[in-house]
């Protein structure tokens, strides 16, 4: 880890803070586990050869490096939205084309790698929009171990053509109906599975939130995405890019951006939290750190969006990947200590974006991505044309094509 | 610590030869009034130490059963000020029954922790018991709450080795809440040889007395587990009680409160037979 004073990449500290985010409130049939959990990621890190079975596995099996694109196209949409006077550059970095159609493979390559290392034989994951389920059981499936994914029962029928990917993965998909039947829900039940079978279960959690070790190891394994991204447009540009840009589930394609960005002043860094029908709207977003307050909740104090008494509230999204009503950690920081701003898109804004997107870049983005870019439709305009912007397309929309026709009322 | 409610409850029951019977309610299931009615029923018919769940809307630690009612006491209005509400109440017919507040951190750290441990003790509890928060986050609420001379029960479970024990036990008082099983509330009964070596373990470092949760669900397991253990709780059963005894609208029924009252009798029976068994 970097130990350079007064890095913002330090984090967290050994108890798993960053600043007073993070930690480890879990219940003590969980405690000796994370502990171990902790010392075994150590170790792996410590170990050249975990390195580098990860990293072949990357390169030859997830399809990595991802490309970094320059959209010529929405670029020039935006210039001429300005009148021809501005437009940054917008760049994708494009983690779609990775195998399995997100970023959630590079996460679950690293962890299933670790859960090997500590001998456990099964692997239990929640998932929202079903990429981090599909991922999940993708690296179950290469490695053969069994793999039980809890996803919220409104989610199975949100995202059809995932769960039955799963199942073809050979994973099994329990809906979860606790709760409003979304990914806290789903979250919820994974950790009563994991309390319940402590002994030889893996629990492999798909965002950088939870329990330390988890938002740090997670943020770890996606920081190859702006360790990437630094190099190749260096590559092509010669600098740095002035803004980097993603949107906010949990925040693993978030950090994994940003985290090599981080102490680098001249860079602008953005997350884009789900706005769902408005901030305004009570419990019509998914935006905790724009319209959420500092709780504890699965396993980690971070910004929360609940009621004046503790209790969590749903939220909503358009985007299943999104709706989840706290945030990783080191993100709940970031924002405080103002290095990344944190905004909302609204699910019309996504869903404009969605379209634009597919018609002038041939790119057909996920919903959740879709969210960064209505963001940037709005910002590059503003910005002047040797400005350049990337933004973290975290997956592909196919998964979204049904929902997207539903609410646009076409019939399919 | 000084004496407090809990700690001369297990004496009495010790100087009794017996185990302590720990029940568990949700507070407001289903609603304020019948959960003031089952806790002084409760008491009446055996209990000797009440703990009252504090409901959340995200119970990562409990089964269907426990899940359930603390989603019928949200529904009906329950709040953290109706269940300091629902203690004081209970204290003016009552000023012995130990009351131990469980739950999970959210709903006190948005009060605050040591605005949350002075209303509680000006309530008349006695002490808290909160899954999600291990010794090492002890500065969180423990230590507040040891300084209001609240007692803080920790859990203790099958996967708290020798190693880790003292670290669990260094703040705990009133008493040590082993949880007979690694998983949720409501689960498959405890092993009963298991649950006895546990105890001996882990009154090998501590002299507080143990109770022994998660599985119990009759008289005939109290009477096992009490066996060698100081206290026996039991929780989802009495709420199950109470989750049937509701109309189809989930509203208590004049069977609500006797149908506690039956069951923690025959409990009650099961704890006081406990030793006679074994002798
Ligand atoms: C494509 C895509 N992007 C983003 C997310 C949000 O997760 P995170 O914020 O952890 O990157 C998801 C979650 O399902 C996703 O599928």
């Amino acid at each position: 880890m970097n130990t350079t004073p007064n890095s913002l990449r330090n984090g967290p500290d050994d108890r798993g803070f960053f600043g007073l985010y993070g930690g480890r409130f879990v219940a003590e049939t969980l405690m000796p586990l994370i502990l171990e959990l902790e010392q075994a990621y150590a170790d792996a890190k410590a170990d050249p050869s975990f390195e580098a079975e990860l990293s072949a596995l990357s390169t030859h099996y997830a399809g990595r490096p991802s490309a970094l694109y320059y959209a010529e196209r929405l670029t020039e949409w935006c210039r001429e939205k300005s009148g021809g006077k501005f437009g940054a550059e917008i760049w994708f970095k494009r983690e779609e084309l990775n195998h399995t159609g997100s970023h959630k493979i590079n996460n679950c390559l690293g962890q299933i790698l670790l859960a090997r290392r500590m001998g456990k034989t099964r692997i239990i994951a929640e998932t929202g929009a079903g990429q981090h389920g599909v991922a999940s059981a993708t690296v179950s499936a290469r490695f053969g171990l069994p793999c039980m994914v809890y996803m919220g029962a409104v989610d199975v029928e949100r995202q059809k053509p995932n769960v039955f990917r799963m199942k073809l993965l050979g994973a099994e998909v329990t809906p979860v109906t606790s709760g409003a039947g979304t990914l806290k829900d789903a979250m919820n039940e994974a950790l009563r599975d994991w309390v319940t079978n402590v002994a030889d279960t893996y629990y492999l959690i798909g965002t950088a939130a939870g329990p330390h070790p988890y938002p740090a190891m997670v943020r770890d394994f996606q920081s190859v995405i702006g360790s990437e991204t630094k190099a190749q447009f260096f590559a092509q540009k010669g600098k740095l890019p002035d803004t980097v840009v993603a949107c906010i589930g949990g925040g693993s394609n978030a950090i994994g951006l940003f985290h090599p960005f981080l102490d680098d002043p001249s860079v602008e860094i953005v997350g884009v939290e789900a706005g769902g029908h408005g901030i305004d709207v009570e419990n019509g977003h998914a935006a905790s750190m724009t319209g959420g307050r500092p709780g504890v909740l699965h396993g980690n104090r971070t910004y929360l969006l609940q009621d004046g008494d503790g209790q969590i509230l749903e939220g909503h999204s358009i985007s299943a990947g999104l709706d989840y009503p706290g945030v990783g950690p080191e993100h709940s920081w970031l924002k405080d200590t103002g290095r990344v701003s944190y905004v909302p898109a609204t699910d019309k804004e996504a869903l404009e974006a969605f379209q634009v997107c597919s018609r002038l870049e041939g790119i057909i983005p996920a919903l959740e991505p879709s969210h960064a870019l209505a963001h940037v439709l709005k910002m590059a305009p503003t910005m002047d044309k040797d400005k350049s912007i990337v933004l973290c397309l975290s997956g592909r929309g196919d998964k979204d094509v049904f929902s997207v026709a539903d609410h646009l009322g076409e019939t399919m | 610590m000084t004496e407090t409610r809990i700690s001369r409850r297990f004496a009495e029951c010790a100087a009794a030869g017996r185990p302590a019977l720990v029940t568990f309610v949700m507070a407001g299931d289903p609603d304020l009034e019948t959960s003031l009615a089952v806790a002084k029923t409760l008491a009446a018919s055996g209990a000797d130490v009440i703990e009252l769940g504090m409901p959340f809307s995200d119970p990562m630690a409990d089964g269907p059963a426990i899940q359930a009612a603390g989603q019928r006491a949200l529904k009906g209005g329950q709040t953290m000020a109706r269940t300091l509400d629902l203690v004081r109440r209970f204290r003016e017919s009552d000023a012995t029954t130990p009351i131990v507040l469980m739950g999970y951190y959210n709903p006190i750290y948005v009060r605050g922790s040591e605005a949350f441990v002075a209303e509680a003790k000006d309530a008349g509890v006695d002490g808290l018991i909160i899954v999600d928060l291990p010794p090492e986050a002890d500065d969180e609420l423990c230590l507040p709450a040891l300084g209001a001379g609240l007692n803080f029960i920790r859990l203790a479970t099958p996967t708290t080795d020798d190693r880790r024990l003292p670290a669990v036990l260094a703040n705990t008082s009133g008493f040590v809440y082993y949880v007979s099983i690694t998983g949720i509330t409501g689960s498959a009964a405890p092993d009963a040889t298991k649950v006895a070596e546990a105890v001996g373990r882990i009154k090998r470092h501590t002299g507080l007395p143990v109770a022994v949760g998660f599985g119990v669900r009759d008289a005939a397991t109290a009477r096992e587990i009490g066996r060698n253990a100081d206290g026996v709780v039991v929780g989802s059963a009495l709420v199950a009680a109470i989750a049937a005894s509701l109309d189809a609208d989930g509203r208590a029924t004049a069977k609500t409160v006797p149908a506690i009252g039956t069951l923690v009798a025959d409990l009650a029976s099961g704890v006081r037979a406990a030793r006679l068994a074994a002798e």
